[in-house]
């Protein structure tokens, strides 16, 4: 069933970790560089099942799990260069992992502490937009500012497959076609918008719908890492050389929850994620590997090794991670604070402190 | 009398009502199969099909922009936006079509559409989860916004709102959604009055004005309080029915309006300037308000210093008669 919907996707690896050629893309990685990959994915992996055995303890509010679309993540956001720009969902880790945002930094929005967690001009990637569909109107504007300043630059936006019927995507579908604009839409198709199966609100697959538009669409399989990257640098190349944008449709699949406080029993099976547990993007990257020599016993344990420690350190970051205080709320609000939120911020602190004395007394 | 959460409530008002009239037909993001992220649609697809509960694309405005055409073909549409902060997509359709229709067609086209929303904070969620837009649609004339406080009223006001013949913006309070009350489910309600406010405590020191998830906390601060506290829920935000608000301030001279949404432009504000135009020489006080701060809604761990909470209530009673 998969097979014949991954259909025209392109794949490089097949599930049990054969390399196989394509007409149109292929990707030449070093030994180092494919370990590398392997690694991020394990990491991200464990960062992902650490957050959700938090929530289950009550350390945060709610997690989006990135489980199963590793492949797509991570390998799409190392095709960036440092320099390019990456809009994620709330749902990847794997996108922001790789641009260097702290595991910390990604934990603090759920634990509640913020409504942000990094600086998303530094780290050349936005902050997480719960908002269906609207980040991607930022990514086609943000790369008009890059087409303005002829920079080399190129700008990538995640969205959901259910995002596709938002007006916002479609919208900025137009922007990127009218204004060719160095861009790359990369749609994780996980095949579920919380209930919904992609395939009920789609009668023709998703990258065609870019033909429409006037730009290139290509699918590809999403839990093969090495498809994934030869494909968004492909794309991403175009973007930088005047090209125009290219919609990436990874074909994968949400293996968890949609968030902690979803329950899939209510309208999936659990025999589906059978079929795509034998697809696990990290198992065929790993087969790969051990196979051709290019990673080791020890390696594979060096990785392990790691990822305990980082969820150790996850563990203990998320609880010692204090809210900060009640009057911070009303920092930047403006860039300079009006005098009605000086005295409500005054009017907080006071009555907040009336209590302490009140206990004290 | 049945006990019954205000989520169920909801649910058996909705299912009375599309068995009353075949030309109600729900549709919303995940309402189907899943019955809605808050279940209020539990187990009506199973009963009254796909056709009349209708699983809808990831978009709002798609959805509220549909029941503006089902509108115009005979339908009585009850719409669900999945979350407060979801429903800005749809704010065009809302405001420019469902609004205006009827003004604009000369009466000739009515829009007896529903749109429900479940809002407010107080559950620990995400950004655009906690959201109180009522003053949106309060000012926004032809549309008219309901909020229920008790399983009672929600059964009773889902059914008048769909039985009405203008646009309805329903507003649940969604922390509330698992309190439980007393239903009269055999009750015909239908043809009931809505838009009015209810008189829910009686006191003589103070008057306290609420509504939607601040009407719980505002009985409770009435309980609580050393004075004696009279607590009114206005239910209908628009329109407003402030008879039973100005004559318990003819008798308390002391008025405190409560709401989670930010102070500025507020259902307070509008609240505070009628009653003053009404009640100028009754009043002891000016009226205070107990409100949400002028930010965007906080992060979760700060959220319980944002909402309204029973000694925030206390505190402006206390206020008021102090002043
Ligand atoms: C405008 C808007 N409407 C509704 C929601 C509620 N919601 C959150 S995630 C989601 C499904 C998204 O599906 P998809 O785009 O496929 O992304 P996925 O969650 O599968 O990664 C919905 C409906 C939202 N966040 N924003
Ligand atoms: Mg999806």
């Amino acid at each position: 069933m998969v097979d014949a919907l991954l259909g025209s996707a392109v794949q490089l690896l097949t599930p049990e970790g054969e390399r196989v050629e394509h007409p149109d893309f292929d990707i030449t990685l070093t030994d180092a560089e494919l370990r590398s990959l392997y690694r991020d994915m394990v990491l991200v992996r464990r960062l992902d099942a650490e957050a959700t055995a938090l929530q289950r303890q009550g350390e945060i509010g709610l997690w989006a799990s990135s489980l199963g679309q590793e492949a797509a993540q991570v390998g799409s956001a190392h095709s960036l260069r440092s320099s390019d720009y990456a809009f994620p969902t709330y749902r990847d880790h794997g996108v922001s992992w790789c641009r260097g945002v702290q595991p910390m930094e990604i934990l603090a929005m759920f634990r509640g502490i913020t409504n942000g967690g990094w600086d998303p001009i530094a780290r050349r990637c936005s902050l997480y937009t719960i908002v269906i569909g609207n980040q991607v109107l930022h990514a086609a504007g943000y790369a008009m500012g890059v087409q303005l300043d002829g920079a080399d630059e190129a700008v990538i936006v995640y969205f959901g497959d259910g995002a596709t019927d938002e007006g916002d995507v479609n919208e900025a579908f137009v922007l990127g076609a009218d204004y060719q604009l160095p861009l790359v839409y990369f749609c994780e198709n996980n095949q579920w918008a919380i209930s919904s199966p992609r395939d009920r609100f789609n009668r023709a697959p998703l990258y065609q719908r870019a033909a429409g538009f006037g730009f290139p669409g290509v699918r590809v399989d999403g839990n093969d890492i090495l498809a994934v990257m030869a494909v968004t640098r492909m794309a991403l190349d175009r973007a930088r050389s005047g090209g125009g944008p290219t919609l990436v449709e990874a074909f994968t699949y949400r293996m968890g929850a949609h968030t902690t406080s979803d329950d899939p029993t209510r309208y999936r099976h659990a025999e589906d994620l059978e079929i795509w547990r034998l697809r696990d993007p990290i198992e065929r990257l790993k087969v790969y590997l051990a196979r051709n020599g290019m990673a080791d016993r020890s390696y594979f344990d060096q990785v392990d090794h790691e990822a305990a420690d980082l969820a150790v350190l996850v563990r203990d970051g998320v609880r010692a991670m204090a809210a900060p205080a009640p009057e911070t709320m009303f920092d930047h609000v403006y860039v300079d604070p009006t005098a009605e939120l000086v005295a409500q911020r005054a009017g907080l602190i006071a009555y907040e402190e009336s209590f302490a004395e009140g206990l004290t007394a | 009398m049945t006990e019954l959460t205000i989520a169920k409530a909801l649910n058996a008002g909705l299912r009375r009502a599309m068995e009353h009239d075949s030309r109600v037909v729900l549709m919303g993001e995940d309402i189907g199969r899943l019955g809605g992220v808050f279940r209020i649609t539990d187990g009506l697809q199973k009963d009254f099909g796909e056709h009349r509960v209708i699983d809808s694309p990831l978009a709002e405005s798609a959805i509220v922009g549909a029941a503006v055409g089902l509108a115009m073909r005979g339908y009585r549409p009850v719409v669900e936006i999945q979350f407060d902060g979801f429903v800005y997509p749809a704010f065009d359709q809302i405001v420019s079509q469902v609004a205006k229709t009827l003004r604009r067609s000369e009466g000739a086209v009515r829009m007896p559409v529903v749109i429900r929303i479940p809002y407010g904070g107080g559950i620990g969620a995400v950004e655009h989860h906690s959201e109180s837009p009522e003053a949106y649609f309060v000012h926004t004339a032809g549309l008219r916004v309901l909020t229920p406080s008790d399983p009672g009223a929600a059964y009773r006001t889902i059914q008048q709102a769909i039985a009405c013949d203008d646009p309805v913006v329903y507003l649940e309070p969604k922390r509330r959604y698992w309190d439980k009350g007393e239903v009269d489910l055999a009750a015909d309600v239908r043809s009931g009055d809505p838009w009015c406010s209810r008189l829910l405590r009686e006191g003589t020191d103070v008057t306290v004005a609420c509504y939607g998830p601040m009407v719980r906390t505002c009985l409770e601060a009435a309980s609580a309080a050393d004075v004696s506290v009279e607590v009114i829920d206005l239910q209908s935000l628009s329109p407003l029915d402030l008879d039973p608000v100005a004559a318990s301030v003819e008798r308390t001279g002391h008025l405190v309006v409560v709401h989670e949404a930010s102070k500025t432009g507020g259902l307070g504000a509008e609240v505070a300037a009628r009653i003053t135009e009404r009640c100028f020489y009754s009043l002891e006080a000016p009226v205070l308000r107990v409100t949400g701060y002028d930010v965007p809604y906080p992060a979760s761990r700060l959220e319980e210093h944002f909402l309204p909470d029973l000694d925030r209530v206390l505190d402006a009673v206390d206020r008021s008669l102090a002043w």
